[in-house]
């Protein structure tokens, strides 16, 4: 840097254009933040929101029932058709297994966070952190698909409930209305494990967040006023971890929404919203009903998102 | 609640976080020993015996190298506009207060905030509109576009701990802009630069969700899996595929984990 610094001094009785450019940016900040800005919100102004905006656009229009064709003029009859029983009831049982998948995950986040935040070594820690990292950022496909190794009828949960002489309990389970099915990759349960499993990493960062933020001394402060750990459990962390698990239901609720290839791959032949979504746009050639759908999942995240705003989740981010 | 220095933690605490670690790691093992089943039909498990001979066959098919190449061809190219897309964004968010400075974040984060099968058909819906034709250039469009965030969280983090005195200093001593940017600026944001591209290569390399509505006729290498995991023709070499996955995700990912590892902001925190 510096024989750079001096050969530029050198050249300082006469700046060369490069100089004057470069003079003229550093003294019109606005002009080099419209030149820094305007690459990236082209990209994503027009391309993203000009996308999104020809996706809502789409959902006003609706299709002919007799032709088939697409008619390309306003109307409200496409989401009309979002309450009909089929459709709502896709909806209902997406948004369900949504919160179930939260719900699961906040309560297996909890106890590793936990334990990183206020127990493990610095080495530790690291090592764990990479350990939730690692599977975030690992092929989610590959993810999905390892259950499906495991889930198998002839797989190793079939061969470790034989060995372990529960057959019965597994088959008990198998046997029980609506979430249940013919075998553990076939049924809602399966659906369920598969989406815990690949979004938990999800959960586990943002409740991580929170706890670190947590200080030591109000917890030393709960157990010296007299408070059992249970109590401070209750009345200190958790209330001032809770940001920290809004916001990762965030994410778990909104990717499990928007999700069709999991339920795809492991699960019941109830279609969920992102199946339904999938299949109007492509086979049916229904574009209206598959973007009101999609609209859908948008309006959901949007009031969850002005819920966990008030709980604070934001700064927990 | 124990007084000494580093309290220990129960037996209870300790076993539920090494079960929810296990939860995570185990299911990715069992995909490296199905590998090497020798079992072609089912997923039966123990596996009868153990071969190699399925690697041997999975890396002289045709269909998988073609895939294979796409997906990198695909990946390079969205990296390369996500680091010069971000990088620029963060420049911007860095120093400056101007109007909407907020919404941008917001408005990079969206892609990946949204769930992907809503970017995806958005996408698609306005490829239809436009009546443009499926290409290897409308997959890096949708790829790109997701990508862009992980490359300006990193380049803006490691940006908010460099000085700006920094940039003074060297214009004060007489260094031009350009002069600047490559000896001052480029330099202080290289690893994370590098991080972001690395963790957007390895998000581009995997993506399946915006790729099945951008992509027409032609298949990348995840695209490829998700074909063969819904109708499976040749499960064996399904396995061997999905341990070559796992592998050349993991490098990239532990590399940017390597890179900003001093940092506060760890890269991936955020995709």
């Amino acid at each position: 840097m510096s024989s750079a610094a001096q050969g530029a001094l050198g050249a300082l009785p006469a700046p060369g254009p490069l100089q004057r450019l470069s003079n003229a940016l550093y003294l019109h900040p606005r002009l080099l933040l419209l030149l820094l800005l305007t690459p990236p919100l082209l990209w994503l102004g027009v391309i993203y929101l000009g996308s999104l905006f020809s996706l809502l656009l789409q959902s006003f229009f609706y299709i002919d029932e007799f032709s088939g064709v697409v008619v390309r003029e306003f109307s409200l009859a496409t989401y009309h058709q979002l309450f009909t029983l089929a459709n709502f009831d896709i909806i209902l049982r997406t948004s369900a297994m949504a919160a179930v998948v939260s719900v699961a995950a906040a309560a297996l986040a909890f106890p590793l966070a936990y334990y990183m935040v206020r127990y493990a070594s610095t080495r530790m820690k690291a090592l764990l952190y990479l350990g939730v990292m690692l599977p975030l950022w690992s092929s989610y496909l590959v993810r999905v698909y390892s259950w499906k190794l495991i889930l198998a009828k002839e797989g190793i949960l079939t061969w470790l409930a034989e060995q372990l002489h529960l057959t019965w309990l597994l088959d008990a389970v198998l046997a029980l209305p609506v979430i249940g099915g013919p075998s553990l990759s076939t049924s809602d349960i399966g659906t369920f494990l598969v989406f815990l499993y690949v979004w938990l990493p999800f959960m586990i960062l943002p409740v991580v967040a929170a706890l670190e933020r947590v200080p030591r001394s109000l917890i030393e402060a709960s157990a010296d006023l007299g408070a059992h750990p249970g109590e401070t459990f209750r009345k200190v962390i958790w209330p001032l971890a809770l940001p920290g698990v809004v916001a990762g239901s965030i994410f778990t609720f909104s990717l499990t929404l928007g999700d069709y290839i999991i339920p795809g791959i492991v699960g019941s032949s109830h279609p969920v919203i992102g199946q339904a979504v999938y299949a109007h746009q492509g086979t049916a050639g229904n574009v209206p009903l598959a973007a009101a759908l999609t609209i859908v999942p948008i309006a959901i995240m949007a009031v969850y998102l002005s819920v966990a705003k008030r709980l604070g989740a934001f700064d927990a981010l | 609640m124990r007084s000494s220095q580093r309290p220990r933690a129960g037996w209870g605490l300790k076993a539920g976080a090494v079960a929810v670690v296990l939860f995570l790691h185990v299911p990715l093992a069992f995909i490296v020993l199905y590998a090497f089943s020798s079992d072609a039909k089912t997923f039966s498990f123990p596996p009868p015996g153990l071969t190699t001979r399925w690697f041997g066959i999975a890396f002289a098919r045709q269909d998988i190298r073609d895939a294979l190449g796409l997906s990198l061809e695909v990946a390079a190219v969205s990296t390369l506009v996500a680091m010069v897309l971000g990088t620029l964004a963060a420049a911007a968010v860095w120093r400056s207060r101007f109007f909407g400075r907020e919404a941008i974040s917001l408005l990079l984060i969206l892609p990946i905030a949204l769930p992907g099968i809503i970017t995806g058909i958005s996408l698609r819906s306005a490829l239809g509109l436009l009546d443009m034709p499926f290409s290897f250039w409308t997959i890096v469009i949708g790829h790109a576009t997701f990508c862009v965030v992980v490359v300006y969280n990193n380049v803006l983090a490691r940006f908010r701990r460099s000085s700006f005195a920094q940039i003074e200093a060297s214009m004060d001593l007489g260094a031009n802009g350009w002069q600047t940017l490559r000896y001052v600026i480029l330099p202080s944001i290289a690893t994370a630069l590098l991080a972001g591209g690395m963790l957007a290569f390895a998000l581009s390399f995997d993506e399946v969700i915006v790729t099945t509505f951008t992509a027409g006729q032609q298949s990348t290498l995840p695209i490829w899996m998700l074909t063969e995991l819904v109708r499976p023709r040749q499960r064996p070499v399904t396995n061997v595929v999905a341990v070559f996955v796992i592998t050349v995700t993991f490098l990239p990912i532990l590399a940017a984990f390597y890179l900003s590892r001093d940092t506060h902001e760890v890269a991936g925190s955020g995709k």
